[in-house]
């Protein structure tokens, strides 16, 4: 039970990392209806940038705002170079510009700071919590309980914003029905400018967690492959699905692998949580907290 | 005038022709070498170091020595992105460059290797794998144009049972010991699952093979496992973000690092900087050592970057272990031609030519020192029925900032392995109708 618990408590604690990736794609398809193919590029460069300050001998926090305004900078030049010119083209034209711009990214991130790997340092050890595993054997990861801890702070913060500022009343009005909320009045081109901007900062933070966890490398672009599933079985419209897919996909995935892995060869984490995602669809295609989408005949 | 005019357009002609003649001398005395390197995408980080200290070293060559033999070395990168499609793509637009077309394939990928295995063969182009690829191409025999030079994966294997049974006091020591083989998913991971199952029969001890699925950022239900099994060491078969993402893994479970030991691909300053001090103690197998300290190293940093012809942009790359290796990539390949000008004369050499250098290969330790790399690579002799040619690896150990030398060359286990290679070698032969060389025969 003891042992059971603990691949319990950190499968859950992983689906929260995959969260934080999952946001990122949320926000934007909240807001534009756009997959965008390019937020585990963006999860890169803005670690990269990060790193690359730091390197530059910027301290942590100038760090992180200079990679944040450069994710800004990002996010108003993807909607005035990409997306502008796409306006009323079908999704799947958005959806092909953003796997060119992950190209465009990785090319610029890599090109500008180097394919060095790097190290990140948040200064929070990824170590159990001593008096935990001595009461009861379970090893809970310090860095994991803080990647939860932002975790629900960045929902929080999320949430706050959508429900009670002007802006955050303006994106949802525009994720809802663009033409609506263009006849009267509500600025789409500034609306998709903010939500890649907030998109930025929530790769920024998945950035630094999963660069501070497994180093600031190439690979951190795949995490997005990570959050798929996620976002299936969450739906692809709702914050806190992407958080409840997450801890679901995270706990699972983990209890397959420990206790089915070794009937079919192990390493079955990585696509275990699709088959998952695939048996959701077939029971709930909007997934759990997705809009219900009906067509008028 | 007219007499003026028609001696000034004599000259004019004659100055051409010069120039042309001496141009196509020029050319005529290059080598070239087609470099397929991957600097960008999710590999560059490895490719950088390697294809950097191997064109360093070809600078050198050149800008020391004046070439080899008085033949300049001429090289074009192709980026692949260590692509197989890409990879293929370069070796058909790299073939026909050169005055004698490329005259080496070195792919640094082994799915590229897999790819282009049957057309050097049809174009008459030697490909050298050094550290990967196909194991079982080590017999010569069946597969004359492929040079898995140096050690295979096979061997590397059987070093590692080596050195962990030193560290238990010798080999007896290892029955009851239990192993964890934690590999990458794919099919560089499962390469060295056979020989180790067949070492732990051997040796007595019990092998735990726990698979990690590509790309390997997400290991915590493999360390559970592992604290469960409380193995005695485990041997990691890594890979890019694995290898880090174990390290850190290992320190969370509380598994020592002394007891880890790496694959070659695991043991570079890419996979442990970023695990930061979750890396320190940990053990990794090398083909190369790290550092600077090297009169080799030492003579590219005097001969190529003090004049400002270096690859390297970040130059405290220099002497890392991706580094040393694209170097140890360039002794290869210069000693190769050395060997083949020496019967071919001092030319530029075809595909075919460079093929017998390979094949007659020697890099004794006096050869060696001379070349100022004592220490930093393992001798080798190249023979037409063993492409490997050396199968030593080294041992060395990250300190927290650097790796550290912590043993000899260890020599692998060769009477295990080539039974094992013959007899894949021959299956291959079979389904592919290739008649074996009789080496006897060779020249």
């Amino acid at each position: 039970m003891q042992f059971f618990l603990e691949v319990l408590i950190g499968g859950l604690l992983s689906g929260v990392m995959y969260s934080f990736v999952a946001l990122g794609f949320v926000l934007i398809y909240k807001a534009s209806g756009v997959f965008n193919f390019a937020q585990g590029a963006m999860v890169f460069a803005a670690a990269l940038t990060f790193v690359g300050f730091q390197e530059l001998g910027a301290p942590f926090w100038l760090a992180l705002l200079l990679a944040f305004a450069v994710m800004v900078v990002l996010g108003v030049l993807t909607e005035r170079i990409v997306l502008r010119p796409l306006v009323n083209q079908p999704p799947i034209t958005l959806f092909m510009a953003t796997i060119g711009l992950t190209y465009v990214i990785e090319g610029l991130a890599q090109g500008t700071w180097g394919a060095t790997v790097r190290g990140l340092e948040l200064g929070i050890q990824d170590e159990p919590v001593q008096w935990l595993m001595e009461a009861t054997d379970i090893g809970v990861s310090k860095f994991d309980l803080f990647g939860a801890g932002i975790a629900a702070l960045l929902v929080t913060l999320l949430a706050l914003f959508f429900q009670y500022t002007r802006v955050g009343r303006a994106l949802r009005a525009v994720a809802d029905d663009h033409q609506a909320a263009l006849s009267i009045g509500i600025p789409l081109q500034t609306i998709w400018r903010i939500v890649w901007a907030v998109a930025g900062f929530v790769a920024l933070v998945a950035g630094l967690i999963w660069g501070a966890r497994n180093g600031v490398s190439f690979s951190l672009t795949f995490t997005a492959l990570k959050a798929l599933p996620v976002l299936i079985l969450g739906g692809f419209t709702s914050i806190p699905g992407a958080i409840v897919g997450g801890l679901i996909i995270g706990s699972t995935e983990k209890l397959a692998e420990v206790y089915l892995g070794q009937y079919v060869g192990g390493g079955i984490d990585s696509w275990f949580p699709y088959v998952m995602a695939l048996a959701f669809l077939l029971i709930r295609p909007e997934g759990l907290f997705g809009e219900k989408h009906i067509d008028r005949v | 005038m007219k007499m003026s005019k028609t001696l000034s357009t004599s000259l004019i002609a004659a100055g051409l022709l010069a120039g042309v003649a001496a141009d196509a001398f020029a050319q005529a005395k290059e080598q070239f070498i087609g470099l397929p390197s991957y600097r960008v995408g999710a590999y560059a980080a490895g490719g950088s170091g390697v294809f950097g200290g191997w064109i360093d070293y070809m600078t050198l060559i050149n800008e020391r020595d004046g070439g080899i033999g008085g033949v300049k070395l001429t090289w074009e990168e192709c980026e692949t992105e260590y692509n197989n499609a890409r990879g293929v793509e370069c070796y058909e637009r790299l073939k026909k460059k050169g005055s004698t077309g490329n005259s080496v394939f070195q792919p640094v990928s082994t799915g590229i290797t897999y790819s282009v295995l049957d057309k050097v063969a049809q174009d008459k182009i030697p490909m050298v794998t050094i550290g990967y690829g196909r194991t079982d191409a080590v017999d010569g025999r069946v597969f004359p144009w492929v040079f898995p030079m140096i050690t295979t994966y096979w061997s590397q294997a059987t070093t590692m049972v080596k050195f962990i049974g030193s560290k238990e006091g010798g080999m007896e020591k290892l029955k009851g010991k239990k192993v964890v083989y934690l590999y990458h998913d794919s099919a560089f991971g499962k390469e060295g699952l056979g020989v180790i199952e067949k070492q732990a029969q051997k040796f007595g001890f019990t092998m735990v093979p726990l698979a990690v699925a590509h790309p390997g950022n997400e290991q915590q239900s493999q360390w559970l496992k592992i604290r469960q099994e409380k193995p005695d060491w485990v041997i990691l078969w890594g890979w890019g973000v694995m290898n880090p993402t174990a390290l850190k893994a290992a320190a969370k479970t509380g598994f020592p690092r002394e007891k880890m030991v790496g694959v070659w691909w695991s043991g570079a300053e890419e996979d442990t900087v970023p695990a930061g001090d979750a890396a320190k103690g940990f053990i990794a197998a090398g083909f190369n050592v790290a550092g600077q300290n090297y009169p080799v190293v030492k003579a590219i940093q005097d001969n190529v970057y003090k004049k400002n012809k270096g690859n390297m942009e970040d130059k405290s790359r220099i002497g890392s272990v991706y580094y040393n290796r694209g170097v140890v990539h360039g002794i290869i390949t210069v000693e190769a031609i050395r060997t083949a000008q020496a019967k071919f004369g001092a030319k530029p050499l075809s595909g075919d030519e460079m093929r017998w250098g390979f094949e007659h290969l020697s890099i004794d330790a006096k050869r060696l020192k001379e070349l100022g790399a004592e220490g930093f690579m393992p001798d080798l002799k190249i023979t037409c029925a063993d492409h490997e040619g050396s199968g030593k690896v080294k041992y060395q150990q990250w300190d927290g900032k650097q790796w550290k030398v912590i043993s000899d060359w260890i020599d692998a286990d060769r009477d295990m392995v080539r039974p094992m290679i013959e007899e894949s070698a021959a299956k291959y032969a079979k389904e592919k109708n290739i008649t074996p060389r009789d080496c006897s025969k060779e020249g």
